[in-house]
């Protein structure tokens, strides 16, 4: 417990680490995967097909495989962009989680797509509304609407696979929890618990939102 | 295709679409020609010394090796038998943990329910590490355990769905059969739930295959820690690209035929009784 509360300004510092990849690789998979998903179902056969093997690729693919791409092969090819190692690090990590959770992303809001009441597609495209229009204005504001609880299910996901950027030298919790773990082999439990306990701040109240909101949507419809 | 979000194409639309499509395809072969390119031309390392394109034979002449080949495939074996009995416990964990929160007791299920919190919002790295260095238990064992508590807990909560989305007469019919509680569970409730959920079990089991990849952090040797790691250290890193692709490859292989699989059992609709 002492080494937890000794190292107390390194948990947060950590724990903001892990909150900056979440949410900046969150939003990016978030834009990403709308646009994977109207590609999806737009009427042009190629976006479909260009969209729907973008899909089937990367969900196959582990994370580490793409973080390895990012971190490891992109350098070997292109270079570094012109910057040093560890912020290129940090910014490979964050492109790599944004690509590995925009498909689920997509699917989710593919689904939500496919679960708007035909009616209002209907009713759209009757006055007059083209598919850009239709989908922009009428549906997916619905769908949006009926994926929060998936999407926040994606969330947590993405919540726990920063940890895995602590395979790049990343400075987020796994990597605290890993190198504190290390240092003090005679208090890992509490060292780790402590770890636990930050994912947990993120992850459960997550998980009660998506909750609550998945037993409202339930009675509306 | 026709879809309720666009009317069916007119000729100015067909041609839209069409032009909308070549550009598309443009913009993909540009992008496979640039990389092609990219992958082509030879390079300079940091030393200085220029090393060829990466379609030069030199990159990949390490595949006439044996050693190369029986390498690989211990590193499939480590990824196949550590996902093959983490996906076996799973199951078994899954369908007690559904049973448990299914539970009428609350001195069962709330329990359950907080364990299965917990257990949902912790890194599956992180239970890897847990439990190698609290438990002791070796590389193989931390990988397996932390893949099975993980997956199991979510299909846990999938076959919960499954059992709740039954109509309530098939629990009635069971009970006032003379049943027990337990007995209609797993003669009456348990069959149905489990087939209705096999496309997202079989979903989640594609999830454990690729987690298995996270068994670096124990340095355990799955695919990607000898083909993506070790292999390159061994042989040089003039074949890290070279073994990159051997790797996304078998993992693909792999991950698809899994997918497929899914999708053949979600379509094939089993008869139920």
């Amino acid at each position: 417990m002492d080494v937890v509360l000794a190292n107390f300004p390194a948990y947060i510092d950590a724990f903001l680490t892990t909150l900056r990849l979440l949410v900046v690789a969150g939003l990016a998979a978030f834009i990403i995967g709308t646009v994977v998903a109207a590609m999806r179902v737009s009427p042009v056969a190629a976006l479909r097909a260009v969209s729907a093997t973008y899909t089937e690729l990367i969900r196959n693919t582990p994370l580490t495989l793409v973080l390895f791409f990012c971190a490891a092969v992109v350098p070997n090819l292109f270079g570094t962009f012109g910057m040093s190692l560890n912020p290129y690090y940090l910014a490979a990590a964050t492109v790599a989680l944004a690509i590995y959770t925009s498909p689920f992303v997509a699917e989710a809001l593919r689904s939500g797509i496919n679960g708007v009441p035909v009616g209002q597609a209907e009713a759209a495209r009757s006055v007059g509304l083209g598919f850009g229009q239709t989908l922009t204005t009428v549906v997916l504001p619905q769908a949006f609407r009926m994926v929060v609880p998936p999407l926040i299910n994606v969330v947590i996901a993405l919540t726990k696979n920063t940890s895995v950027a602590a395979g790049f030298g990343v400075g987020e919790l796994f990597l605290l929890g890993r190198r504190l773990a290390n240092a003090n082999g005679n208090a890992v439990i509490p060292i780790l618990l402590g770890v636990v306990t930050f994912y947990l701040i993120i992850t459960i109240p997550l998980g009660l939102i998506a909750n609550r909101i998945e037993k409202k949507v339930a009675v509306l419809r | 295709m026709t879809s309720v979000l666009y009317d069916a194409p007119g000729p100015k639309a067909r041609r839209l679409s069409r032009i909308i499509s070549v550009l598309t395809a443009l913009v993909v072969i540009a992008a496979l020609a640039g990389l092609i390119w990219t992958l082509a031309a030879p390079r300079t390392t940091v030393s200085g010394a220029e090393l060829p394109g990466y379609f030069d034979a030199t990159r990949w002449n390490i595949f006439d090796r044996e050693a190369v080949w029986i390498a690989i495939g211990r590193g499939v074996w480590g990824t196949l038998s550590a996902a093959g009995v983490a996906a076996v416990l799973a199951l078994a964990f899954g369908v007690v943990l559904s049973l448990l929160r299914a539970s009428e007791l609350p001195a069962v299920r709330i329990p359950t329910t907080i364990v299965l919190e917990f257990i949902r919002g912790v890194p599956v790295l992180l239970m890897m590490l847990f439990i190698l260095l609290v438990a002791g238990s070796g590389a193989y064992w931390a990988v397996v355990g932390a893949l099975a508590l993980y997956n199991g807990a979510i299909i846990g909560e999938a076959l919960r769905a499954g059992i709740r989305s039954l109509p309530r007469g098939q629990r009635e019919a069971g009970l006032s059969l003379g049943l027990s509680g337990l007995r209609t569970r797993f003669l009456i409730e348990f069959p149905q739930a489990f087939r209705q959920m096999l496309p997202i079990i079989i979903a989640q089991l594609v999830v454990l295959l690729k987690d298995t990849s996270l068994g670096y952090v124990v340095a355990y040797p799955e695919i990607l820690f000898i083909v993506g790691g070790n292999m390159p250290d061994s042989y040089g890193s003039r074949y890290q690209f070279t073994f990159f692709v051997v790797t996304i490859a078998i993992y693909l292989a792999i991950n698809l035929a899994v997918s497929a699989l899914a999708r053949f059992m979600s379509r094939r609709r089993i008869p139920l009784g």
